[in-house]
């Protein structure tokens, strides 16, 4: 059996929403008809940016997204729609559902970088199994430290020694990773910089992919350093 | 739309609530107690429920079933260390734990089943109209299988189950509604078989979960089970009598034990009294409140653990606490209210009654569902993290724990080997890395048609809805085709079971009603008894020699009749009875005319 992480939704698919599926009706309202009140199915191909009304930007206002987020849940919530028609039902499950993946996602600036460079560049995020190369020698040492730590009596001189060198190394790994959150958080503003200049031109073309492949390669590093972060928290406590 | 009550199933005791012009309220059973013990006694004259039961515990242990909410959705296999506590005997059939009583045996679900029914009643007596919708809440912590034996438990008993919803967050709506508080308060709920800690963000009306943790098995239960252990052991060294050979005693120091730790809440010391089998010696033990906390400090100290992981979990600490809330029997236990006191740092608030602010919770809940309030929502979470066994029989994970309810996730499979017709899926919940430390919810078969390997591409949705509970369906994406999948609970009741089970409630149902119309009637014949054979000693002068014969004969007959079981019976020589009597009456009654009239006039009565 193999499987895929379907990360943002089916996209691809089209399947255009013009008409209410109650009345008919052009559809001019966002979520609702505006003839017959109905509440109208969340399109499989609206991102989670335009889901809360928000232009593709990597900085957000958390509380403003969370009023959003609050008002949409009014609106969707299936306890709201108890006496309400199955299909309803069905159609407000479906959104509530959508709508909290689609917060869940922005409310973390990590999760929407990882989002937004998944609709822009259109591809799954990388799973970096081998170091980055300026991290690759540090990466082995620890390694074998780590391999001497777990082999080693604990309470012992040794084990006592290769626990404080460990403990030595996740500080810095955590340093690391705070850098690379300052840089990434460097690059967010670049990217929303460029898209309000809104610039057609081929230059602002160019540095929009620099933008991207220099996220996109931040995010696989850090996402790299957070997991071994994470295996010495497990290992030494 | 009818209304919709709120009902508490709790593992010691239930209640049911509704709402009551924009107030929530407790409904009161006939001796104006609003909790039912959760008991459940099969007696010679059928089932009973409630107070009535719990006094059947120490008389008749092997037919009297206590906590079943511990063995809703479980195999036998998972409650195998505590089966020496239960007098009554379990057995397993397809993966669910069976309890036998008498001839018959029933799932936890039939049981739990009968004390909703118990409640339906009592809802239906005070309201004055027919009850078929509820609100049931669950431990927070509830994995799928148990939320789905909950709602079991709720089509059995005839209600439609229109939500599952979390015991402290019910709690913390109730509490919402009486204190307009916003901030984030963490609600501490240890009940009698279950423990959940839920911290909550109150905006607005909003009342968004961010994190909840718990232990289902952790409960007030376990520290009476401790006490009675010790108790018993002290009886042991003081008459050198092992009880645990007579389920009845055993029973009775189980109840002894709890009565003596509710005590222990007010008072410094208390005494233990327990008559002795086969004598006349009683046990007597002074047991302090200093004592009683060294023995169950390290089961309450359990409760902090989950309390941290939740606090985690939100990204919060202890001081990030606005207030904290107290829900549950245990936490009237001047220990509990202390530890928590220390983890949080702040006074908990406990001006809610711990026992009945759950089923008011639910009543607004259903409130909210029905349409009446409307300015409240309640964002829970699902508590444990929802994956598939991929291979190497790893877990991953596709809806981790404490993520936004309703909540799901979408992935594709496909095959790899040709003409491949079927994909087998596997679903657990838990949060280990392997398959078989987790919690087998259910498996499917995905049918795929046979095209060469890796060309097909089944995407399956995964839902979890605002119950907490999972559905699942697939799509074809080559043709856009959906695909309808049977899936087999691992430990659960099938559908099919579910309904015979139904349809036996029914049955029941018929029996109980029987059951009450000839214990009616045997009361009733009773009642004549006693009248007429007074009557007849008062007025035999009054009437015939064959008269006074007719009579005796008659009430001998009710007499044999009242001690059969055929109600139809009881009443036909009842009528009979009053048949026969009525020359006596009519005499007694002229007899009485003639003397209250004896020496007036007819002017004076004219």
């Amino acid at each position: 059996m193999e499987h895929h992480t379907h990360s943002a939704g089916s996209r691809n698919i089209q399947m255009a929403r013009s008409m209410c599926w109650h009345c008919q009706s052009a559809m001019t309202g966002e979520y609702f008809c505006e003839r017959c009140v109905k509440v109208q199915p969340v399109s499989k191909e609206t991102d989670y940016f335009t889901c809360f009304g928000l232009p593709r930007r990597l900085t957000i206002d958390p509380s403003a997204l969370e009023a959003k987020f609050y008002e949409l849940s009014r609106a969707f919530h299936p306890d709201f729609y108890q006496n309400k028609s199955e299909t309803e039902q069905t159609i407000s499950l479906g959104n509530a559902a959508t709508l909290n993946t689609a917060y869940r996602t922005l409310r973390d600036p990590v999760q929407r970088a990882e989002y937004l460079l998944d609709l822009e560049a259109g591809s799954v995020k990388e799973i970096r199994t081998s170091p980055p190369a300026d991290l690759f020698e540090e990466i082995l040492n620890l390694q074998e430290t780590l391999e001497a730590y777990r082999d080693s009596d604990r309470d012992s001189q040794e084990g006592l020694k290769l626990r404080a060198q460990l403990i030595e190394e996740r500080e810095a790994l955590e340093r690391r990773k705070q850098d690379m959150e300052g840089q990434l958080q460097q690059l967010f503003t670049g990217w929303d910089t460029l898209q309000d200049r809104a610039e057609a031109t081929s230059q602002a073309r160019t540095e929009r992919d620099h933008l991207l492949k220099q996220m996109r390669e931040l995010l696989s590093n850090r996402t790299y350093v957070k997991s071994i972060v994470n295996d010495l928290v497990e290992t030494i406590g | 739309m009818a209304r919709i009550v709120g009902i508490d199933l709790g593992t010691t005791n239930s209640l049911v609530a509704y709402m009551n012009d924009g107030k929530p309220c407790v409904i009161p059973g006939p001796r104006g107690r609003a909790m039912v013990p959760s008991v459940v006694a099969m007696t010679d004259n059928g089932l009973i429920v409630g107070d009535a039961a719990k006094e059947h515990l120490t008389r008749n242990p092997a037919r009297t079933v206590y906590s079943v909410k511990r063995f809703m959705g479980k195999a036998l296999a998972d409650v195998q260390d505590e089966l020496t506590y239960f007098p009554y005997s379990l057995a397993e059939q397809g993966g669910v734990i069976r309890i036998k009583l008498g001839e018959k045996t029933y799932s936890p679900p039939q049981i739990s089943a009968m004390i909703l029914k118990d409640l339906k009643h009592r809802a239906e007596a005070h309201l004055h109209e027919q009850i078929t919708k509820a609100v049931i809440t669950v431990p927070a912590y509830f994995n799928d299988s148990q939320r789905q034996a909950t709602k079991d438990a709720g089509m059995i008993a005839g209600l439609e189950v229109l939500r599952i919803i979390n015991e402290p967050t019910a709690a913390s709506l109730a509490y919402g509604l009486q204190e307009k508080t916003q901030g984030t308060i963490a609600v501490y709920d240890f009940g009698g078989g279950t423990f959940d800690i839920s911290i909550l963000k109150l905006k607005h009306g909003i009342f968004e979960v961010l994190a909840t943790n718990g232990d289902t098995h952790l409960g007030g239960d376990d520290i009476d089970r401790r006490l009675a252990d010790r108790i018993l052991a002290e009886i042991q060294a003081a008459h050198g009598i092992d009880l645990s050979a007579h389920p009845d005693h055993m029973q009775t120091v189980r109840l002894e034990a709890e009565r003596a730790k509710i005590r222990l809440s007010d008072e410094p010391s208390t005494q233990i009294l327990i008559d002795l089998p086969n004598n006349d010696t009683r046990f007597t033990w002074e047991l302090t409140r200093d004592r009683l906390e060294s023995i169950a400090s390290d089961i309450i100290d359990r409760t902090l653990t989950p309390c941290r992981s939740a606090l985690k979990d939100a990204g919060l600490s202890p001081s990030d606490i606005d207030e904290v809330v107290l829900v549950g029997g245990s936490t009237r236990m001047p220990l509990v209210r202390q530890r928590v006191h220390e983890l949080f740092g702040q006074q908990p608030h406990c001006d809610l009654n711990p026992d009945e602010v759950v089923a008011l919770g639910a009543a607004v809940q259903a409130d909210i569902l029905s349409g009446g309030t409307t300015d409240m929502l309640l964002l829970d979470v699902t508590p444990l993290s929802l994956g598939i066994e991929t291979m190497g029989g790893v877990m991953s994970s596709l809806i981790r724990r404490n993520t936004t309810i309703p909540a799901s996730a979408k992935e594709m499979f496909t095959t790899y080997v040709d003409g491949q017709t079927g994909v087998d899926i596997h679903i657990l919940q838990g949060e280990r890395e392997l398959a078989q430390d987790n919690r087998s919810l259910a498996r499917f078969r995905l049918k795929v048609p046979p095209l060469p390997a890796g060309v097909p591409r089944i995407e399956v949705t995964f839902l979890i809805d605002a119950n907490g509970i999972l559905s699942v369906t697939a799509t074809d994406m080559r043709t856009g085709q959906r695909q309808s999948i049977e899936v087999k609970p691992s430990y659960g009741l099938s559908d099919g079971e579910v309904e015979r089970m139904i349809e036996d409630s029914f049955k029941f149902a018929q029996e109980d009603v029987t059951a009450r119309r000839l214990i009616e009637a045997r009361l009733d014949a009773g009642a004549l008894l006693t009248t007429t054979e007074k009557s007849l000693m008062e007025g035999s002068h009054l009437i015939s020699e064959e008269a006074v014969t007719a009579v005796r004969a008659a009430l001998s007959a009710l007499t044999s009749a009242k001690d059969g079981n055929d109600t139809k019976a009881i009443r036909t020589h009842m009528a009979d009875l009053e048949l026969a009597a009525k020359p006596l009456s009519v005499a007694m009654l002229d007899d009485s005319l003639k003397r209250s009239l004896a020496g007036k006039k007819v002017s004076d009565i004219t």
